[in-house]
């Protein structure tokens, strides 16, 4: 077949690109041959847009085994126990088909972490919807979460946390990132790298269908018109083979038989292959006859890019072919040997002996193209919101709009669909500013959370991408545990826009400056381009996924308030930041302005002091202050129990609006009993922290003195209504 | 005592109820479903999961696997048969248990605490709960809205054979505490030996205050009794 402009628009490369390959391999490439080029070359896969902003990024540490680069990132978590996580993105698939998407991208990140010998111990999501008056939301809403669950529910691992956004950026493009979490032995690490010539390459799982084939390159563009056309480019998951394929994976790696393993997940057989083989500095040749197929008549060319799920490749030490074997057929698996490793730094596929394709395996890897696009930068918006104009409010009707918000209502509807519990490990389910799942058969935990914020990365991207890293540090800090890494989804509209890659690399920037002065480094991630139609781009949207520990859990610690007449202790300073706050978004629809100031040092202090103040025992809860302010902090501490707070009306700053709904950073809210309250304020002076001792806890209301008074039981029906209705 | 524990393709509580037994000093054992003989046995349990895939319907082809035949032969001869969730399910494919569980009313996955009511504490895996004591107990399931003829109820009452009903916190029996629809609000219930009992919550979570709470220990300790 001749190679056209169309065929090569059609693979989703440019014609620059194409001329490229020609030129490194010194003649056309076959269709086959492009078709792999193609999906080594997109977005997805390469990384080209994104490489040489990440590289920036600190992925080192002392508590850091493995940074980017493998499956999933690891890190030590101390006596010999290993976590490893990773974040992705199913971003294109769910918005075509929000079932399917949303539970292969669960399946997808599951498999790279058990790819490493981890068996996964938690599920988290973020997960963002255009708004709640379009057409498509709900729909989307249920079809994401419903797929979430099915996934999750069928494997057996809990979904512990996550975050549900509603933005009228993502009415066209939704996002559904998938973060999983598991636990390994530090010395059964199992990597990709190829290692040794002719050992037996071994294809295991599911069979492989004419699904998803493309699905990379589909990823890599954005959406229009005929984006629906799309819908058999996405895969159709199965969590009842995965559930076999981890159980079988993981008896495997408990002896010595398994040199390497890869998961097949975006571009399938083509990426495994050509990752494990160029990691190793080997070459590899793939017997395609070999392939388990599901259906009759398959092409090199669609074996070769499906994006089948539930698949993986293996490279086994000699004579463990048989006792692999077994273990996969008591797990009715397939097991077939497909290849083996050469000495030839190439790919060479084969059908029937007849070579089918030849590709040097750098052209696929280190000679794929990278960009350094332009981009602007993004000044630090000068608008200055008048406040004067507006009309006034009370603060109890702009509480009650924001808690009755679909952003900032109760979420049970979708956290009751998934099993939370499964495992018997969570300590802390969703709801609370993290989970926390224990470590099976010991007495340490690991607390997880994930986070975002686009009003303020769109803002001014720098400033949203230091904030949102500290606000995860915050959520586990809340909890008790020490934070010890991230793994990062960073959802952008268009690279080839130059706007759009400056918010891409001012994020990044932000991001980086907030991981090096909190020692919290990146370990694995992903990068979603595209995600935008018509030349309309979303938010810029990173999500981070948060890791810390706690090494001996006693008491798991919360944000409910625990008893009556104790202190309410307010950590950080208020200055009433309310440009880009939920307060003017809610009540004004005003989203303008610069987003609140991050002071990484005050941020580290009072997060290292809030941290000391629990490990002594010494608070009764802890929540941090986030969007909505401390009123909304304070309120979520009492809904849904028995306690509720007598706040004093506060003194030095005379308009309450800023004082109760600014969204200024580094703060957090205290239950204190008085008995510990002189051990409280004394660390925190030795601290030099700012705090105010601003009221009490009481039965039953929630009241600001000659301000506001609510029973604690209407505002939990206030907040536990929307999703009902919607 | 020992009990064993059927693992099927698919389950996923076979560790958790595993750990909950031995912490409880049970000597368990795990049964892989393609096994033609069981363990010396007082007690089988039938795990929560997704057997199979739940393709066909929720148990329906673990109902039909190798092992479920000799659970029946043990059950007959009068071995404490103890199905959870999607064990619960198996337990009436097979015929062991009578009726059916049917999709949850909302048509969704429900996981959260529920309070069930003991109404026969007079059995061997329920002596050491107070008659109507009120229990905590975690469910996770897409089908456990039970339903049954009017002839079975009637011999469910009549022979007191309801194990649990859900309920609300103070033990009132409405619909507002009936999570999935099931008949009568039953959520566990005996065949009419009492020696099997099919339940959709899930005892084996509630053994432990720092992930939950114990309410689920006296099921295990009544059998041991």
């Amino acid at each position: 077949m001749k190679i056209t402009n169309q065929i090569i628009q059609k693979h989703g490369l440019k014609i620059d690109e194409y001329k490229n390959i020609i030129k490194l391999l010194k003649r056309e490439p076959n269709l086959l041959e492009l078709g792999i080029f193609s999906a080594m070359w997109n977005e997805h896969c390469s990384y080209k847009s994104s490489r040489i902003h990440l590289k920036n990024l600190p992925t080192k540490g002392k508590q850091v085994i493995q940074g980017p680069g493998e499956n999933a990132g690891v890190i030590d978590i101390g006596d010999n126990d290993a976590i490893i996580f990773k974040i992705e993105s199913h971003n294109h698939p769910s918005y075509i088909e929000p079932y399917q998407g949303a539970a292969t991208g669960v399946g997808g990140i599951l498999r790279d972490v058990f790819t490493m010998g981890a068996r996964p111990i938690a599920l988290l999501n973020s997960i963002h919807f255009g708004c709640p008056e379009h057409f498509k939301t709900k729909s989307l809403l249920n079809g994401v979460v419903s797929g979430i669950g099915g996934y999750g529910n069928c494997i057996g691992i809990p979904t512990v946390a996550g975050e549900t956004k509603f933005n009228s950026t993502y009415n066209e493009n939704i996002l559904v990132n998938a973060m999983a979490v598991g636990h390994a032995r530090k010395d059964k690490i199992f990597y990709s790298k190829a290692k040794g010539l002719n050992k037996s390459v071994v294809y295991v799982g599911s069979k492989t269908g004419r699904d998803g084939i493309h699905g990379a390159s589909m990823a890599s563009a954005e959406f229009d018109e005929n984006s629906e056309e799309k819908k058999p480019t996405v895969q159709v998951g199965d969590p009842f083979t995965e559930k076999l394929l981890m159980e079988a994976c993981l008896e495997l790696m408990k002896d010595n038989s398994i040199i390497s393993i890869q998961d097949m997940g975006a571009a399938g057989l083509t990426s495994s292959s050509v990752e494990m083989a160029s990691k190793g500095e080997l070459g590899i040749e793939l017997y395609l006859d070999k392939v388990p197929c599901r259906e009759e008549n398959m092409t090199p060319y669609e074996m070769m890019l499906s994006e089948s799920q539930e698949r993986m490749l293996i490279i086994l030490e000699d004579g463990k072919e048989k006792h692999a074997k077994e273990i996969f057929k008591k797990w009715d698996l397939d097991f077939v040997i497909i290849g083996k490793t050469t000495d030839t730094k190439k790919l060479i596929l084969k059908y029937n002996d007849k070579i089918e394709g030849e590709i040097p395996l750098d052209l696929l890897a280190s000679k794929a193209p990278i960009y350094d696009r332009k981009w602007l930068k993004k000044k630090l918006p000068k608008t200055k919101i008048n406040f004067k104009s507006l009309k006034k409010i009370k603060i109890k009707d702009a509480l009650i709009k924001i808690l009755s918000s679909p952003n900032h209502s109760n979420k049970n509807w979708i956290t009751d669909q998934y099993d939370q519990m499964v495992m018997c490990d969570t300590a802390q389910k969703s709801g609370a500013d993290a989970a926390l799942i224990r470590i099976h058969g010991k007495d340490k935990a690991i607390a997880v959370s994930v986070d975002s914020s686009s009003n303020y990365c769109k803002a001014h991207p720098l400033s949203g991408g230091k904030q949102i890293v500290c606000e995860n540090w915050r959520n586990l800090i809340s909890v008790g545990a020490k934070p010890i890494a991230i793994t990062n989804c960073l959802n952008f509209g268009n690279p080839e826009n130059q706007e759009v890659m400056g918010e891409f690399a001012e994020c990044l920037i932000g991001i980086k400056e907030s991981c090096e002065f909190l020692d919290y480094p990146v370990v694995s991630g992903n990068v979603s381009f595209y995600n935008g139609t018509n030349k309309k781009n979303i938010s810029p949207t990173p999500v981070i996924g948060g890791i810390g520990l706690i090494k001996k859990l006693e008491k798991p610690m919360n944000h409910k308030l625990k008893d009556e007449n104790n202190h309410i202790l307010l950590i950080g300073k208020t200055f009433g930041h309310l440009e880009q706050s939920v307060f003017l978004e809610e009540n004004y629809s005003i989203i303008d302005g610069k987003p609140p100031e991050i002071n990484l040092i005050n941020e580290k202090n009072n997060g290292e002091s809030v941290l000391e103040i629990i490990k002594n025992n010494l608070a009764e809860s802890v929540h941090d202050i986030s969007t909505g302010g401390l009123l909304i902090a304070l309120s979520e501490m009492t809904m849904g129990g028995s306690y509720g707070v007598k706040i004093k009306k506060p003194k030095k700053l005379t308009n309450l609006v800023e004082y109760f709904f600014g969204e200024d950073q580094s703060r957090y809210v205290l239950e204190i009993k008085k008995s510990n309250l002189e051990n409280v304020e004394k660390i925190l002076k030795d601290n030099n922290i700012y705090y105010e001792n601003i009221g009490v806890t009481q039965k039953d209301y929630f009241e600001i003195e000659k301000e506001m008074k609510i029973t604690i039981k209407e505002l939990y029906n206030i907040n536990n209504q929307w999703y009902n209705n919607y | 005592m020992n009990s064993s524990v059927i693992v099927f393709p698919g389950s996923n509580c076979d560790r958790d109820i595993a750990v909950a037994l031995e912490k409880m000093q049970f000597k368990n054992q795990m049964v892989w479903h393609k096994e033609t003989s069981l363990p010396k046995s007082d007690l089988i349990v039938i795990p929560g999961g997704f057997s199979y895939g739940d393709y066909l319907r929720s148990g329906a082809i673990a109902g039909k696997s190798l092992i479920i035949k000799e659970v029946i032969k043990a059950a007959n001869d009068g071995c404490l048969v103890l199905g959870i969730c999607n064990g619960f399910q198996i337990l009436t494919e097979t015929g062991l248990l009578k009726g059916a569980l049917l999709r949850n009313k909302n048509l969704k996955f429900i996981n959260k605490d529920t309070n069930i009511k003991v109404i026969n504490n007079n059995t061997k895996f329920t002596n050491k709960y107070k008659k109507d004591q009120i229990l905590k107990i975690n469910i996770a399931h897409n089908e456990g809205n039970y339903f049954t003829n009017p002839d079975h109820l009637k011999e469910l009452n009549d022979e007191n054979l309801i194990a649990f009903k859900y309920c609300d916190d103070k033990g009132n029996l409405d619909e507002d505490a009936n999570p999935n629809g099931s008949l009568k609000n039953i959520s566990g219930i005996f065949n009419s030996k009492k020696n099997i009992l099919g339940m959709m919550p899930h005892p084996e979570r509630m053994i432990d205050n720092l992930i939950s709470n114990t309410d689920g220990v006296n099921l295990f300790s009544s059998i041991l009794n």
